[in-house]
């Protein structure tokens, strides 16, 4: 609507003789179409994003019936539960272990990829990038009967080299073990992705400036390849640490957090007590928990865009 | 490289060449050995799934080699693409995907075009802001919004809790911050030159966005696309929060509380189901390849 308005004002300015004042008024008319334009977009984010992220905080200080204030009662209550502390170091190892997994495999198969001819690296990167594409909650489903206690196809496997049945979801250690391997299976693939992208930008001729000087191939990776692919390994990292950190729907389905709770993270205990033990404030109150470390990686990432931006 | 290592060598060009390539031959094929190992346990889990899929529930609980069918079967399939339930998850699924990804056009198009070309006041921290959001996870939001979306029903008697259309709000919180975020990188790349012919021809704002931005844009505007529908078919916490009743329920959410009875697993038609559920992510991605890529890279390298 705004648009139409402004064209109009355009042809009118024109062919008149007051110039200077339409070219003014065009100016403002652009700057509020710019609005208009963005308007839906800051409405949406504004009442489904910024709104929530501060009902949350509202909501952490009601009690269960959500009729009485009760400050920081949720968080005393939690600090007192045994499972928030397991939910609390899962939650840490969890993160933790899987990126840097997901970062090390992403590291090791992009450089392979690359390694190999130009022709083949298409057919290579389409089949790796699938774990990726599967939605994860299909793809844990199939990694839940890989795993299943009775018809397990790993144990049928392992039982020729003589490895005895493993209980993959049953036993508290296999089971963490487990929602991290499916969470690697499941994002290394984009670590591979990203820092191929960034391999492939990497100019040619600082390696060969470095063949030159005699480094070896460690050499090569420690002072060429690491320093150039700087930038993308510490912002996937940090992306991949956030979304690792809030996942959800690979250890709700894997385990549900069982077996004793014992690989709750932070989004599956908010859910477990939130939705279904219907204590809203208290699983608001757990979910929250995740906002340090999203401030965290928040800070850095603007801190990387800036310098983009002055760069630019 | 190896010809400039080759010259300085002199003398012993011949033996010092064939040592090299020689290494190279090695080194590529463990590459290959490595890349065949970790291609493995890539496509594991969707061939398992194929497997078990093709098979009937008495070979499954026969316990015979679970990597292999010795009698496969379409029945699975069969059952899952006549049930009317199934069809109606992924109608759901379907319907869902389609309005978000139309939905997040319209909102992040525009939004994007203002944001990249007409400078105003605020917009560079707008576009740092629409970035951020992309960084909240769906987990952190779901408690509030679940309470925000029961009060409004409470309070205007307008039910939105356990309606599939109930979606159609939410998922744009995950779908538009990105698509945003990538198309301001596209339409920054175009240059200026081609706007400013525009303008100076007599095109509005709007018709430069529709006949200039968004023709030119187009392989970005496909890899948002793409990006829009995959996340908004493979959301499931949003749904299990959200939906219920069975005939509301979208595929990820729909396959797990129908299929599993109980403690009773029906392996086959879940796997079955699951494979379907993952198809039309795993087509688009088999035909738009680079432009999925180019999508999944576009947050990182673009800015």
């Amino acid at each position: 609507m705004a648009d139409v308005v402004f064209q109009r004002g355009s042809v009118a300015g024109a062919g008149s003789a007051r110039k200077r004042s339409s070219l003014r008024t065009a100016l403002k008319r652009k700057s509020t179409a710019a609005f208009l334009m963005t308007l839906p977009l800051i409405l949406l984010i504004a009442a489904l994003v910024i709104y929530p992220a501060f009902y949350s905080l509202h909501l952490a200080t009601l009690n269960k019936s959500m009729m009485k204030f009760i400050g920081l009662g949720n968080f005393e209550f939690l600090f007192k539960r045994e499972t928030f502390w397991l939910v609390v170091r899962q939650s840490c190892i969890f993160a933790i272990s899987a990126v840097v997994f997901k970062a090390l495999i992403g590291f090791i198969v992009a450089h392979i990829v690359h390694n190999v001819p130009a022709k083949g690296q298409r057919k290579w990167r389409g089949m790796l990038l699938v774990p990726w594409v599967i939605p994860p909650a299909m793809s844990t489903l199939a990694w839940l009967w890989l795993f299943d206690p009775s018809y397990s196809a790993f144990n049928y496997t392992l039982s020729f080299f003589g490895i005895g049945p493993i209980a993959w979801t049953g036993d508290p250690d296999w089971a963490r073990f487990s929602v991290i391997l499916v969470n690697v299976w499941y994002g290394a693939p984009f670590f591979m992705i990203m820092y191929l992208a960034s391999l492939k930008s990497v100019p040619e001729q600082l390696y060969e400036a470095a063949a030159i000087d005699g480094a070896n191939w460690w050499q090569r990776i420690w002072y060429v390849t690491l320093p150039m692919m700087r930038n993308i390994i510490a912002i996937t990292t940090l992306f991949s640490l956030i979304v690792t950190f809030a996942n959800f729907d690979i250890v709700r389905i894997l385990t549900a957090g069982g077996p004793l709770d014992h690989t709750h993270i932070f989004a599956t205990w908010a859910f477990r007590v939130g939705i279904e033990g219907s204590d809203i404030p208290l699983g608001a109150s757990v979910s929250l928990f995740m906002v340090p470390i999203l401030a965290i990686a928040a800070v850095f990432i603007l801190r990387d865009i800036s310098k983009r931006g002055n760069e630019a | 490289m190896s010809t400039l290592a080759v010259d300085k060598a002199g003398p012993r060009r011949k033996v010092k060449y064939g040592s090299m390539s020689r290494d190279r031959a090695w080194a590529l094929r463990w590459s290959y050995f490595f890349l065949v190992v970790f291609a493995i346990f890539s496509l594991t889990p969707p061939f398992y799934m194929l497997i078990t899929s093709l098979k009937s529930s008495a070979e499954i609980s026969a316990a015979t080699n679970p990597w292999w069918v010795f009698h496969p079967t379409l029945s699975n399939y069969i059952e899952l693409l006549t049930s009317n339930q199934y069809l109606r998850f992924f109608l759901n699924s379907a319907m869902v995907s389609v309005f978000v990804v139309v939905i997040t056009m319209l909102i992040s198009v525009p939004a994007a075009f203002a944001l990249a070309r007409m400078k105003f006041w605020g917009s560079a921290t707008l576009a740092t802001g629409v970035f951020l959001t992309y960084l909240i996870p769906d987990s952190l939001l779901f408690i509030p919004l679940f309470k925000m979306f029961a009060t409004i029903g409470d309070w205007t008697g307008i039910q939105l809790i356990n309606r599939w259309y109930v979606l159609l709000f939410i998922y744009p919180t995950l779908t538009v911050p990105f698509c945003t975020w990538i198309m301001i990188g596209y339409f920054a790349s175009i240059p200026k030159e081609l706007d400013e012919a525009a303008i100076i021809d007599g095109a509005s704002w709007f018709q430069t966005l529709t006949r200039i931005f968004i023709p030119v844009a187009m392989p970005g505007l496909i890899a948002a696309t793409i990006f829009a529908f995959t996340v908004s078919w493979a959301q499931y916490l949003y749904p299990l929060v959200f939906t219920t009743s069975t005939d509301q329920q979208v595929l990820p959410v729909g396959i797990i509380t129908t299929l599993v009875k109980g403690d009773v697993f029906n392996w086959g038609q879940i796997m079955t189901g699951a494979l379907l559920g993952a198809a039309p992510p795993l087509i688009i991605y088999a035909f738009l390849m680079d432009y999925y890529i180019a999508g999944l890279t576009a947050g990182a390298t673009k800015g």
